[in-house]
């Protein structure tokens, strides 16, 4: 059917900010829908609070709002806009769940706007635990029992009644938000009350258990014609139990005859035809009890999600883009599939090979947290890596995690540490299922204990046997045949050198010697039965090449390998934006990246695309076979930049900054030199090995201090120390941790401001982009503070010294494309924290802010462009070139993921714990702030009670923030201390108990609802645990908790601006309407 | 997964030789009661496995359908790739008539039940229909499998079997209802006896086709076959019904294709498309009960998309067995 022609405009809803279940898959299928709809000649108006996103790129939407995604800011967009159709599926459960706000707060109605893609009724049908059962049974399909609850009493007499171990699963929370899984009715009463909390209607549903059966889900398709295609097949290495988002999962399904798998086909149809999603994707998961083949239906979304788009990179189908397409009427058959051009997309991709999905935790972040395995998604990213057989794709997707260090186990298990080590899943039990089998474990017992399939277990097992095989040879004596079984099964250079007790690099020459090199073949769709045109492609050991490369200049751009806290979709967006200007600008460009969640891993978005791991081995291969002008490795994060020199060695063409200059910015004493010549100040630092030095180099410096170890991205492990016992301990745990590398101690600015600033240098000139104020206080990590564009506080001297300062390091590390340098501004002196050559997480937002997309220039700089060349907006300002800002205010703001870790403190420090950032744009500082305050999920109140409660520090300076607070009509409320201060100040305040001090105290009003917002400023040790029971329950409780004196002023500020005016809106599109038309750079293709 | 009874879709096993990447040494699977390995070697069907099958996937579909040789003996390669091309061509071999039953044989097993779940069972009572009506057919087998028997049993049909060569006057002996015509390998072509039967046939009872049976109503008509380049292999063809509209996902495995265009369209009406390739996946007699289709409706393996088609048997024979009773009274008033 021809798409409809009564719809003009369509308003699609992003999901926000990346946080745990829900991170970049939905920039991808956005902007694969905002892509689509555009080429079909629809007028899109997107939505989205996420800066780092490509689809708040202006160029993919029409009309781009970077607005908080809350029923009070879509309003007036859709009163500004006045959208004919809303297409709600493509944004995550936020997207949906906002549709849902919408349209039964009449919004829709009153503007006329029409949800296409998925109905009200069919997103009720679906969400809702039991009409999806009901839906279920309704078309004679099997379901779990259970029962709603909405009370702990009910909950518990249901328990009892299905039998230990119980599902708990709360209603309408993303990720599994507060699911849980009891054993006993102890654990339950426990689980129960937390889930009925992380329930936005109060509501869980208490389920049978069918732990330990096989987990399946099928990706499938529908039209308004009824034609139903499944896209992929889904099997879970981890049975029930675990978290789809935590599993290691398989494509295809590995375990299933044709019957079973037609069953569970002829079930997806009916549900989707029964809950009534008419056009678009779902997903729908199943568990299969292994003794019986009992089959029933677990969940479904009606909407694209997580395991679409890694559905979508498995088998190439472009799921959301054709969903979009669906949702204007249009029909599988008159689509045509991307790959091949000639046949339609309404058919089912054939694969042959096998890919593999490993999820990458964090744990380590978030010290105190339990790191087991459940209903709750922990992981804060995946990878996914493609092989001809399933043991090939394991082992490239464990080596695609890029651990920090290879996985070894403790020397000498023993077999009960062993079991229980396999019985329980946590993040490193695939390292132990191999340490327990090369130990003798049978698959049987393997089995038994952890109910993992025995096919799965058994090629663990064949892989075991050759690493057997490999440890009775040397490199040298190794038999060419079983070099060849190795590699053909996925094990890299390094691992065999490990087993060898050689270097990767010799294993390599025997490799070469030997011929044995990759070959790569394309992910076609099709299992090679028609043509491809798209190179997606992946290495495997095999006859036959199908790289085709062609002789045009290229370039590669590494990409940054799976999300973590740290590097995330900033770093993905960099890349992709490398990929469009250097594609505009005529070169073949060559993404590398193994994340299925990127928009940088859309075959759309390179000309060439290898879906690999980012280690020295696999990315030689695709250089060596490609043979490009030049590799970027600026872009992706740490992970390109730890790989940039020993590149450099094998001869590949690095362009841009030099892996010299860049390792040179993070060598601390070579870097100090550097400083010390250009006469800029940095706080006094030295590094140690061992305690005794690192106390000597603590004296030298005074406290407190910052101790963290070298060569690191996001402050992993970073403390600020206010005694030599604390830094003491630090280095000897450090010296425990790995190899000899040392600590870093420097000076801690106290009381000072922060300053971010990302810049473009060409070798000759240098442009700031962006000078970026922080708002909570030096101390607090880059990545958690909350910023704002243009600064609001810093004297135009200090000013001056930024840009200066920022100029002559670009020049002096001869910086060719992005730099970031960190500041610190303590009573006028301006310290330089740290310079990194390279792509930071701020560019973006940047870009965003201010219309110029900094990756995209530095990409051409890099290819040699220059920037006077470039005709950017700039302005001078003290003797330096800076990109013009204009009469607004961005704020960004970052989301942490506290709420899937209980029992974790929340207070903000050195080590980086967010996972990803909302901006809000407006005229005023204290709008913008209020805005990206709301957009990352912190509502701040207009009115009621606030609790504050500050060091004895900030008791000094609390005053003037109280004043303003009641001022605005707050009851403030505080510990005996601080209500002392205040009382002092002359300003009314209620003193309440601490926690230890009696009843009813802080906690407890928190509880009943009686606080509306905390101010809470903890420093040094003690009042740090003493509080933390009120910033867990704040979290809990979801009132905004605030941690440091410069945030709660700009939250004053916020509130003040929300209580004098209604809400604001702005398309970037009008915001950047100037500088589009004077910056002539050539806009993005498609 | 390895083997089972259940699924077999024959008594023997008809390939020659099983190549493939990698070959599983364990069976898990809660149905399979042998390996695969046991279920090969019982039948003494070499494997042979580490093959770069992506490769040989390609280089067929570049220079089209190849013979081919598995030898396991060391002779040298130019000797086998010899053996390979003395091997005749699929092309004007007729192939039916060796792989028939020889005798005719009753079939009456319906599909098989997946484990059902203890709700399953406690629906059951509530569920099973009381339909009775019986419809009686006769199956031309050319090479049949089983699952299309099975699902004639599913719906209502008692079902014989008889050998290719069975003539039309010996199949309408037995008073069927509905005749089906089956699938089977070879070159239609060759196939004379069988368009000669469909011939006679046409008109006298109703007629459904699978795959080669819907090559030979092809002929029948008037139209003519080719052969495909290398052919539809594979569970995931789109083929759009252009009677409805609706594109069903199917099964195909064959290698000749009807000529559309070779068809007298004022009897005969295309039904059937396949999208990938455009060539003709099914067809209907304008006004007599006959009707066919290329691809694989009982699937086994593959998507039951096309199930429908044979509730469209019985209801067209159905409709025939009233029709036919209007004309028998129509002749005695």
């Amino acid at each position: 059917m021809p798409k409809r022609t009564d719809l003009k405009k369509i308003m699609i809803i992003g999901s926000g900010p990346i946080v745990i279940g829900q991170a970049c898959e939905f920039d991808y299928s956005g902007t694969q829908a905002c892509k689509a709809l555009r080429n079909e000649g629809y007028e899109v108006v997107l939505v989205n609070s996420n800066p780092a996103t490509i689809m708040t790129d202006p160029e993919i939407a029409d009309r781009t709002y970077i607005e908080p995604l809350t029923k009070e800011y879509l309003e007036p967009i859709i009163a500004v806009e006045r959208p004919q159709a809303l297409l709600p599926t493509v944004g995550g459960q936020t997207g949906l769940n906002l549709a849902v706000e919408l349209a039964e707060s009449g919004i829709l109605e009153r503007y006329g706007v029409e949800l296409i893609g998925a109905s009200l009724r069919a997103i009720k049908v679906a969400e809702d635990r039991l009409w999806f059962k009901d839906a279920c049974r309704k078309v004679g399909l099997d379901v779990p029992t259970s029962a709603l609850v909405n009370n702990a009493q009910d909950a518990l007499k249901l328990a009892g009644q299905l039998g230990y171990p119980v599902v708990i699963r709360p209603s309408f929370t993303l990720g599994g938000t507060g699911g849980s899984i009891a054993y006993n009715r102890e654990e339950f009463s426990e689980a129960i009350s937390h889930a009925l909390d992380a329930s936005p209607v109060h509501e869980a549903l208490v389920e049978e258990s069918v732990l330990g059966w096989k987990e399946y889900e099928l990706e499938v398709m529908r039209d308004c014609r009824d034609n139903f295609v499944v896209v992929c097949s889904i099997e879970n290495f981890d049975p029930m139990g675990v978290h789809t988002g935590d599993s290691i999962t398989v494509a295809p399904a590995q375990t299933l005859t044709d019957k079973e798998y037609q069953r569970m086909r002829d079930a997806a149809a009916a549900i989707i035809r029964e809950v009534g999603v008419d056009t678009g994707g779902s997903n729908i998961q199943f568990a299969v009890e292994p003794a019986t083949g009992r089959m029933i239906v677990i969940e479904m979304n009606p909407r694209v999600s997580r395991s679409s788009a890694l559905a979508s990179k498995a088998t190439g189908f472009p799921i959301a883009k054709i969903a979009a397409r669906l949702a204007v009427g249009m029909t599988l058959d008159e689509i045509p599939n991307d790959i091949t051009r000639k046949t339609p997309s309404c058919f089912e991709p054939s694969i042959d090979y096998v890919v593999v999905k490993i999820p990458k935790w964090q744990f380590e972040k978030f010290a105190g947290s339990d790191p087991t395995l459940g209903t709750q998604m922990k992981s804060v990213g995946e990878v996914m890596a493609i092989g001809r057989t399933f043991k090939e794709a394991l082992q490239k997707g464990i080596r695609s995690l890029e651990p920090s260090s290879p996985w070894r186990a403790p020397a000498d298990a023993p077999v009960s540490l062993l079991r229980e080590k396999i019985a329980t899943p946590r993040p490193d039990r695939i390292h132990w299922l191999f340490v327990a089998l090369e130990g003798g474990m049978s698959s049987k017992e393997v089995v038994e204990l952890t109910k993992i399939d025995p096919w799965f277990v058994q090629q663990m097992q064949e892989i075991v046997a050759v690493n057997r095989r490999l440890a009775s040879v040397t490199v040298e004596t190794v038999p060419e045949d079983l070099l060849r079984e190795a590699k053909r099964m996925g094990a890299s250079d390094e691992q065999l050198a490990q087993i060898w007790k050689t270097t990767p690099a010799a294993v390599r020459h025997r490799r070469t010697k030997a011929h044995i090199a990759p070959v790569f073949k394309r992910v076609d769709t099709c299992a090679a039965e028609f043509e491809s045109f798209t190179p997606y492609l992946y290495s495997t050991y095999e006859d036959e090449d199908e790289v085709e490369p062609s002789d045009r200049p290229k370039i590669v751009i590494l990409g940054s390998g799976p999300n973590r806290i740290g590097q995330g979709i900033e770093f993905d967006y960099c890349c992709c934006h490398a990929s469009f200007a250097l594609h505009e600008d005529g070169y073949e460009t060559v993404m590398i990246n193994c994340n299925p969640e990127t928009v940088s891993t859309d075959y759309d978005t390179s000309d060439r695309l290898y879906f690999e791991p980012l280690t020295l081995e696999d990315v030689l291969s695709v250089v060596e076979r490609e043979k490009p002008q030049g590799v970027i490795v600026q872009f992706g994060g740490q992970t390109p930049l730890n790989l940039a020199l020993e590149l450099k060695r094998n001869g590949v063409p690095i362009i841009g900054t030099a892996p010299e200059s860049i390792d040179l910015a993070e060598d601390r004493r070579r870097f100090g030199r550097l400083l010390d010549e250009l006469k800029i100040p940095q706080p006094k630092n030295g590094t140690a090995l061992v305690p005794e030095e690192a106390a000597r180099v603590a004296g030298d410096i005074g406290f407190p201090v910052l101790v963290r170890p070298s060569y690191v991205l996001g402050g992993r492990a970073m403390v600020i120390a206010y005694d030599l016992n604390t830094v003491q301990e630090y280095v000897a745990q450090a010296a425990l941790m790995g190899p000899a590398r040392p600590v870093l101690i420097d000076q801690f600015l106290e009381e000072a401001t922060e300053v971010d600033v990302d810049a473009l240098a060409d070798g000759e000139d240098v442009v700031i982009g962006g000078i970026m104020e922080h708002i909570e206080e030096a101390g607090v990590h880059s990545g958690d503070s909350s910023c704002v564009l243009p600064p609001v506080s810093l004297s135009p001297s200090v000013l001056a010294r930024i840009r200066d300062y920022t100029k002559r390091l670009a020049k002096a590390l001869q910086v060719v494309g992005l730099m970031n340098v960190q500041y610190a501004i303590q009573r006028e002196t301006v310290y330089v924290l740290e310079v990194n050559p390279r792509a930071s997480r701020t560019v973006p937002y940047v870009s965003k802010a201010t219309g110029v997309p900094l990756a995209k220039v530095a990409a051409r700089l890099m290819a040699g462009r220059k920037l006077r060349d470039m005709n950017l907006p700039v302005v001078e300002t003290d003797g330096v070139a800076e990109i013009a800002v204009q009469d607004y205010y961005a704020v960004k703001s970052p989301v942490f993921p506290f709420n899937k870790f209980r029992g974790v403190d929340t207070i903000l420090g050195p080590e980086m714990r967010s996972t990803g950032e909302v901006m809000g744009i407006s005229k005023s500082f204290g709008r913008a702030f209020a805005k990206a305050q709301l957009a990352a999920g912190q509502r701040l109140p207009r009115k009621g009670a606030i609790f504050l409660s500050v060091s004895d520090h900030d008791k000094r300076h609390v005053a003037p923030l109280a004043k303003e607070l009641h001022a605005l009509g707050f009851r403030l409320i505080a510990t005996r201390g601080t209500a002392a201060a205040l009382e002092a100040a002359g300003v009314p305040a209620e003193a309440v108990y601490k926690v230890n001090e009696g009843r009813p105290n802080i906690v407890d009003l928190v509880k009943t609802g009686k606080v509306d917002m905390i101010i809470n400023t903890p420093l040094g040790r003690e009042s740090f645990y003493d509080e933390k029971s009120i910033r867990r329950a704040a979290i809990r409780y979801n009132i905004p908790c605030i941690t440091t004196l410069s945030a709660a002023n700009a939250a004053a500020r916020g509130i003040r601006a929300l209580i004098e005016h209604s809400f604001e809106v702005q398309a970037l599109q009008s915001l950047h309407v100037k500088k589009a038309a004077a910056q002539q750079l050539p806009s993005s293709a498609d | 997964m390895g083997t089972n009874l259940d699924d077999e879709e024959s008594t023997l096993s008809h390939i020659e030789s099983l190549v493939v990447r990698e070959f599983s040494a364990i069976a898990s699977n809660w149905r399979s009661s042998e390996s695969a390995q046991a279920y090969l070697s019982r039948h003494n069907i070499p494997v042979l496995w580490d093959v770069d099958t992506r490769a040989l996937v390609r280089h067929i579909r570049q220079v089209g359908a190849l013979r081919g040789v598995v030898a396991t003996d060391g002779t040298p390669a130019t000797l086998l790739v010899a053996e390979a091309r003395a091997l005749p061509s699929m092309a004007g071999l007729e192939l039916a008539s060796r792989v028939t039953t020889e005798k005719r044989y009753v079939w009456d097993r319906g599909s098989i039940e997946l484990t059902a779940s203890p709700w399953h069972e406690a629906m059951g009572e509530a569920l099973s229909s009381g339909e009775t009506q019986k419809f009686r057919v006769v199956a031309y087998d050319f090479g049949i499998k089983q699952n299309i028997l099975r699902l004639l049993v599913d719906h209502n049909c008692d079902v014989v079997v008889v050998p290719a060569k069975t003539s039309a006057e010996d199949a309408l002996e037995l008073k069927p209802d509905g005749v089906f015509l089956s699938n089977g390998p070879g070159d239609p072509e060759p196939a004379t006896y069988a368009v000669e039967t469909i011939r006679s046939l046409l008109g006298r009872v109703p007629v459904f086709g699978i795959c080669l049976g819907h090559q030979l109503c092809g002929l029948a008509l008037g139209g003519k076959t080719f052969k495909l380049r290398f052919g539809h292999h594979g569970s995931n063809h789109p083929v759009k019904n252009l009677l409805t509209g609706q594109v069903e996902i199917t099964a195909q495995n064959h290698g000749f294709c009807v000529d559309p265009d070779s068809l007298p369209s004022s009897d005969v009406e295309i039904t059937h498309l396949n999208l990938n390739d455009h060539t003709n996946e099914g067809l209907r007699h304008r006004s007599l009960p006959l009707f066919s289709v290329q691809y694989h409706p009982e699937a086994s393996p593959g998507p039951h998309d096309s199930h429908y088609l044979f509730r469209q048997f019985t209801e067209t024979i159905s409709h025939w067995k009233l029709s036919g009773a209007l004309r028998r009274g129509q002749a005695k008033a």
